[in-house]
C-alpha cells in the first residue's frame, strides 16, 4: 500500500530548478534511502514533502490525503489548513542539526507537541515521552536541557520528539552530518532498531554503507532529478547509471 | 532637613509614577512596533521605520514639548501635563525597546520555527511559547541599560512642569543657597537604579539555566 505519491514534483528558487521533476512512491514499512551529491535537491524534496517549502508544480498524496495537486492547465492548489495540518502529522521530520528548543527540558521537547497539537493530557504526554525516552536509552536526561547533551543524544530527543506525534513517516534529513563518527554510530543504531519495527522512513544521507545497510530502496538523485532507483543490492553493485557510477567511486 | 527628604520623597514618587508608567505602556508597544518594522507590508514597515528614526534622532526633552505643545496649537486645547509626559515617554521608549526586540527576535534561528512547524504548532504558540522565552533572555542585558537610561530621563518631565524628584532638588538648592539637595537627589537615583540592575542580575541568573 502506497503511502507517499509524488508526481512530476518541480521546485525552483528565484529561477534556477532544484527539483525538476520528481516521482516516486514509498510504501507502508518501507525504509527509503535518498542519496546523491549535495546541491542535488535530496534536502529539498523533504522538505517539499514536510511543508517547508512550497512547490512550483506536481501533486503530493500522502496517507491518502492531498496535499497538492497540480491541474492540466499546470494550476498548483494546496488543500485547505485543516488538511494540511493533518497531512503534517502524518510526517515527523529530524533535522540535521536537531533544532531542540534550548528553553525546555528534554520532557518538555518530548510533550510540547502532544499537549499542545495533539491535545493529549499532560499525564498521557509525559507517559508517552518517558517511554520513548527509554527506548532510546535516554531515562535519566529527561530533567536535562539540550545544552547539556552530546550531539548524538540531542538528536535521539529529537528522534524522540518527532516519534512522539506517532507520525505514519519519519523523515531524517542528513541526521548524521553534524555528529562525529561515533556519535553517527549511536544514531545509525537508532534507525535500524526503528527500521526492524516497520517503521516506515525516508532517509536522506551520505553514509552509504548505511543506506545499504538498512533501505528497502534506494534512491539516486543528481542535478533535481531522480537518476537511478532500486533495491540497495542492484544501485550499490550494479548501478547501471554512469553518473550514480561515478558517485558512488568515491566511497569505494 | 526632614522637610526636605519628605519633599523629595513626593518627588521620587512622581519620578517612579513616570518610570513605572512608562514600562507598563512602552514594553508591549514596543513589540507592535517591532512586528511593525518587520512586517512584510512595505508600507507599514518604512512608516514605522520613519516613527523610530525620529523618535531616536531627536531629543526627548524635544519631543515632550511637542507633545505637550502642539495639541494647544493644532486644536486650541491642551491636556494634563502628567499625562502628556508619559505619553512622551511611551512612544519614546516603545522605539528603542522595538529596535531591541527586533534584534532578539531575528537572532532566533530559523531552524526553531521550521522545527515548530513540522511539529504542527500554531503562528501564535510558536511566538508565545518558542520564540518569545529565548528573545526575553537574549535581550535582557540590552533591556537592562534602556531601563536604567528610563530612572535618569524622567528628570526630563520637569520641561514641562512637572515636579519630579530632580526639579525639587533644584527648587531647594534655589530656596537653601546650596548644592546639596541635588547632589542628594543624585543618591536618590543612584540607589533606584541599582535596585534596577540587580534585579536585572537576579532575572539574567534566573534565566542561565540554558545556553
Amino acid at each position: 500500500m502506497s503511502i507517499i505519491t509524488v508526481k512530476d514534483l518541480k521546485k525552483g528558487f528565484d529561477g534556477l530548478g532544484v527539483l525538476k521533476g520528481i516521482s516516486f512512491t514509498l510504501n507502508k514499512g518501507e525504509v527509503l534511502s535518498i542519496i546523491g551529491p549535495s546541491g542535488s535537491g535530496k534536502s529539498t524534496l523533504l522538505r517539499c514533502l514536510n511543508q517547508l517549502e512550497n512547490v512550483d508544480s506536481g501533486s503530493i498524496t500522502i496517507c491518502s490525503d492531498v496535499m497538492v495537486q497540480t491541474d492540466e492547465k499546470g494550476l498548483v492548489s494546496y488543500s485547505d489548513k485543516k488538511i494540511l495540518q493533518t497531512v503534517r502529522l502524518h510526517l515527523g521530520l529530524v533535522f540535521q542539526n536537531f533544532n531542540l528548543f534550548p528553553h525546555m527540558n528534554v520532557l518538555r521537547n518530548i510533550t510540547e507537541a502532544q499537549m499542545h497539537v495533539l491535545k493529549t493530557s499532560k499525564e498521557e504526554a509525559e507517559k508517552n515521552a518517558r517511554r520513548l525516552l527509554n527506548k532510546l536509552g535516554l531515562s535519566d536526561k529527561e530533567k536535562a536541557y539540550p545544552c547539556q547533551l552530546s550531539g548524538g543524544q540531542q538528536q535521539r530527543v529529537s528522534i524522540a520528539r518527532a516519534l512522539a506525534l506517532n507520525p505514519e513517516v519519519l523523515c531524517f534529513d542528513e541526521p548524521t552530518s553534524a555528529l562525529d563518527p561515533e556519535l553517527t554510530g549511536e544514531i545509525l543504531r537508532v534507525i535500524k532498531d526503528l527500521a526492524k519495527e516497520k517503521m516506515t522512513m525516508i532517509v536522506v544521507t551520505h553514509e552509504m554503507a548505511f543506506a545499504r545497510d538498512i533501505s528497502d530502496r534506494v534512491i539516486f538523485m543528481d542535478d533535481g532529478l531522480i537518476v537511478e532507483e532500486g533495491k540497495p543490492e542492484e544501485l550499490f553493485n550494479n548501478p547501471k547509471n554512469v553518473r550514480t557510477q561515478k558517485f558512488l567511486q568515491r566511497y569505494e | 532637613m526632614g522637610q526636605l527628604l519628605l519633599q523629595m520623597l513626593v518627588g521620587t514618587i512622581t519620578s517612579l509614577k513616570i518610570f513605572a508608567l512608562t514600562l507598563l505602556f512602552a514594553l508591549p508597544l514596543g513589540m507592535l512596533v517591532a512586528k511593525g518594522r518587520m512586517s512584510k507590508n512595505r508600507l507599514v514597515s518604512k512608516l514605522v521605520n520613519t516613527y523610530i528614526m525620529i523618535m531616536r534622532g531627536t531629543p526627548l526633552i524635544l519631543q515632550l514639548i511637542f507633545v505637550y505643545f502642539a495639541p494647544y496649537y493644532i486644536f486650541g486645547t491642551s491636556y494634563d501635563r502628567f499625562t502628556a509626559v508619559i505619553v512622551g515617554f511611551v512612544i519614546n521608549y516603545a522605539a528603542y525597546f522595538a529596535e531591541i526586540y527586533r534584534g532578539g527576535i531575528q537572532a532566533i534561528p530559523k531552524g526553531q520555527y521550521e522545527a515548530s512547524q513540522v511539529l504542527g504548532f500554531t503562528k501564535v504558540h510558536t511566538f508565545t511559547h518558542i520564540v518569545c522565552p529565548q528573545v526575553l533572555k537574549r535581550i535582557i542585558p540590552a533591556m537592562g541599560n534602556e531601563v536604567i537610561t528610563l530612572v535618569k530621563d524622567t528628570a526630563l518631565a520637569q520641561t514641562i512642569g512637572v515636579a519630579e524628584l530632580f526639579r525639587v532638588a533644584q527648587n531647594a538648592s534655589a530656596r537653601q543657597f546650596s548644592t546639596m539637595p541635588i547632589f542628594l537627589a543624585g543618591v536618590f537615583y543612584f540607589i533606584m537604579n541599582g535596585l534596577v540592575s540587580k534585579s536585572f542580575d537576579v532575572l539574567e541568573k534566573k534565566l542561565n539555566y540554558y545556553n
